[in-house]
């Protein structure tokens, strides 16, 4: 506050407005009038909610997560049957919920990637092509993608008249049936192996780096750790005998016995939030590359670089610092799309919410449930993100 | 090319690989062993996707007829099915006899749409023809005076439903959006706490368990006895849905908005009020026109998902359609004539959002 503003001093004591045009005042009053109108709004509405289910008779509470569901699931990760828990149901439901949304969002990183190369390439019918894509799929509703994709697959001929099109591998409206290799009791020890690998190699990594930054002498770090992580699994593979047994499907009936199923709900789902989503990374991967100057390329091969050093070092970590925020928005929202498996069947933690919706009668817990659930992942992800975010930032002085 | 590879004298025609038609093809499909060969693979599938289209959809196909002409042998594309279910696809299980006055809706829409697409009619007239038109398109569709007979809202369905619902979505969440964007970059900790709350918290939720929640929370939510039909309790969810994503946008603009502008404003002593609607929010929406547009392009798009919660929109008529058995395998041909309708909408927004952009650009110098 100026003392000397006559507009403001006007006549009442000098250097102070009346209380309620002075700011900070209004300010506090502003903030209290609006926690109060939404208490009051919240209390309105509790009241009313709390009314409304003891004139209905509906029990409140998350007691019912301990009940026993009574409804079957299609396909589940883990262990489950109806005589389990609704919280048991609702755990397969979000661990079908993450299945779909961890390979959707690696499938459709890599197929956008390919697609926003080809929006850039110097074939001009390629580059045609991914436009052509890029626009029709980014036009139309993704609901409607799924609806296609399904009764596609939907219209695939029945178990006993599957397609064959290669020996053990079976298409029919059961899904995609395919022969996998039984399991050994040598792969655990490949898998803890494969994880040492991974971690010798990191240790490489850095002694190779504090080694160029001692000396300036580039040691090897590609091979070696190739090497290392996939060399060690193989090697005790070999030394238990080379075991390999597969475990083919056989049609017995009118079913498929052996070998490992996809769904056709999880193909439909996977297939169309992949394809959608990366018609929408495809543009910032696009963008991401135009980003980056080409004369950081040309001074890199200047500098005598070779290729892969001037796409690791110099062109990624620019575009990536481009690509990373958006880039994020479309993995929350393949994430959040996910929940149209509602709309053709396929048991996600939705799927299975609406399910207990429709037996307990408890609405507001069970959407309570399936909105924190959604906010826990999407609020890790973006956390995972802006820490990425902030190791490849730039760092200016 | 250096000048020693020049040819001294006559003057010779360009190598013939080097003019016209056949330099474009070296350059754009054949400049490397790969392109040449990605060029090749390329027209193949082209060539057979194309070919197989044309006999399904063209040679083959089925234009009219009875269910049964479709199910014969060797049968194409069934576009009969279009003939016999587009009015119901359309709109729904609008009475049949009134589905003359959705349909001029729709037309209505369309073509103060258009008219708007030209900036240089932008003004007072415009304004006044959207409401009229509103109000014209509102009689339409309800009905009730003028000798229409009443109809009510759920036998709204179609092509009509998915416009109206988006379109109220947008209008509706704008000045939603803007408040939000402002109480988000206020200097108050309770506002500013309130409109972030609100904004991460429906950002990061799906919105079919929005819808969910309009459809199925809301009736509990109200005093005992009041309660408002499901078109209007779908229509609030999605409009408190896209507030949250308008407001982002409205945000960027904000800040996009040079400091100096907020702070000339303050020295002329304009009130928060003036500052932020005459000096502000004229510029900071201005920056965001494109990222604007694509909002409602997502608010369209995601309309669809209103078949979740039972609402009769375009995509559900047109699923509804299919479940009639003799047409139950035509699944391509309907599911690819809305595809049409919605791509069209779309790609025409999307389309005028990228000119509208490129002109504002033109319009600031720097």
């Amino acid at each position: 506050m100026v003392a000397e503003d006559p507009r403001v001093g006007g006549g009442r004591t000098p250097g102070r407005a009346a209380f309620w045009n002075d700011r900070d005042v209004r300010a506090v009053l502003y903030q209290v009038l609006l926690v109060l109108g939404i208490g009051a709004v919240a209390w309105y509405l509790i009241h009313n909610t709390l009314a409304n289910l003891a004139a209905r008779n509906i029990a409140t509470g998350f007691g019912f997560l301990g009940r026993e569901s009574g409804f079957p699931i299609g396909e589940s990760l883990i262990a489950y049957t109806p005589a389990n828990t609704y919280l048991r149901a609702l755990l397969v439901g979000l661990l079908n919920t993450l299945k779909v949304a961890s390979i959707g969002v690696v499938l459709a990183t890599i197929w956008g990637t390919l697609l926003g190369v080809a929006r850039l390439s110097s074939n001009w019918l390629i580059r045609q092509l991914a436009s052509w894509y890029v626009e029709a799929l980014r036009n139309t509703p993704l609901l409607l993608q799924l609806f296609l994709w399904y009764a596609i697959l939907q219209g695939l001929p029945a178990v006993r008249q599957a397609f064959n099109p290669l020996p053990g591998i079976y298409l029919s409206q059961k899904g995609l049936v395919f022969p996998v290799i039984a399991l050994e009791p040598v792969h655990a020890v490949m898998a803890a192996l494969f994880v040492v690998g991974i971690g010798l190699s990191w240790w490489w990594a850095g002694r190779a780096k504090a080694h160029q930054n001692a000396t300036g002498q580039i040691r090897p770090v590609l091979l070696p750790s190739l090497g290392l992580i996939v060399g060690l699994p193989v090697i005790a593979w070999l030394i238990a005998g080379a075991p390999f047994e597969p475990d083919v499907p056989v049609l017995r009936g009118f079913n498929f016995q052996g070998g490992a199923a996809i769904s056709p709900e999880f193909t439909a789902l996977l297939f169309g939030l992949v394809v959608y989503t990366a018609s929408y990374i495809a543009e910032i991967v696009r963008a991401g590359i135009q980003a980056v100057p080409r004369g950081q390329s040309e001074a890199a091969r200047a500098l005598g670089l070779p290729a892969g050093r001037i796409l690791r070092l110099i062109v990624l970590p620019q575009a990536l610092r481009v690509i990373v925020p958006p880039m994020t928005s479309q993995y929350l929202n393949l994430t959040k799309n996910s929940t149209l498996a509602v709309a053709i069947g396929f048991p996600d933690i939705l799927s299975t919410i609406n399910t207990s919706i429709n037996q307990t009668g408890q609405p507001i817990e069970c959407i309570a449930i399936v909105m924190v659930v959604f906010l826990i992942v999407s609020l890790s992800i973006s956390a995972f993100m802006n820490w990425y975010n902030a190791r490849i930032r730039l760092i200016e002085r | 090319m250096s000048t020693a590879d020049l040819p001294a004298s006559p003057i010779s025609a360009a190598p013939v690989m080097r003019v016209g038609v056949l330099r474009w093809l070296r350059e754009n499909l054949f400049n490397s062993w790969y392109n040449a060969l990605l060029t090749l693979v390329a027209v193949y599938v082209l060539y057979s996707v194309i070919a197989r289209f044309v006999s399904w959809g063209v040679i083959h196909a089925v234009w009219s007829g009875p269910a049964t002409a479709c199910q014969a042998a060797g049968a194409g594309a069934c576009w009969a099915v279009i003939g016999e279910k587009y009015r119901f696809i359309l709109f729904g299980r609008y009475d049949y006899e009134e589905q003359w006055r959705p349909c001029l809706m729709v037309l209505l829409f369309i073509g103060l749409v258009g008219v708007s697409s030209f900036r240089q009619l932008w003004g007072r007239v415009l304004g006044a023809a959207w409401a009229v038109g509103l109000i014209v398109m509102a009689v339409l569709m309800f009905g009730g005076v003028l000798g229409l007979p009443y109809v009510t809202t759920e036998n709204w369905g179609g092509l009509p439903l998915t416009l109206i619902l988006s379109v109220t979505a947008c209008v509706c969440a704008f000045p939603v959006g803007v408040v939000l964007a402002l109480g988000r970059r206020s200097h108050l900790p309770a506002i500013r706490s309130v409109c972030v709350a609100y904004i991460e918290f429906v950002r990061g939720v799906p919105l079919v368990t929005v819808l969910f929640m309009a459809s199925i929370m809301f009736p509990l939510l109200l005093p005992p006895g009041m309660n408002f039909n499901k078109l209007l309790r779908v229509e609030i969810g999605l409009i408190l849905f896209a507030a949250a994503y308008l407001a982002e946008i409205v945000r960027g603009g904000l800040q996009a908005v040079a400091k100096g502008q907020y702070e000339a404003a303050d020295s002329l002593g304009l009130s928060y009020v003036q500052k932020t609607t005459l000096i502000v929010l004229p510029q900071a929406l201005r920056i965001v026109i494109p990222a604007l547009v694509n909002t409602f392009i997502g608010t369209f798009k995601d309309t669809t998902l209103v078949i979740i919660v039972g609402l009769f929109d375009l995509l559900s008529a047109a699923k509804t359609a299919l479940q009639d058995p003799p047409w139950r395998g035509a699944y391509w041909e309907v599911y690819l004539f809305i595809a049409l309708i919605y791509f069209g909408f779309c790609f025409f927004i999307s389309k005028y959002s990228q000119n509208l952009e490129a002109r504002l650009r033109r319009g600031v110098h720097r």
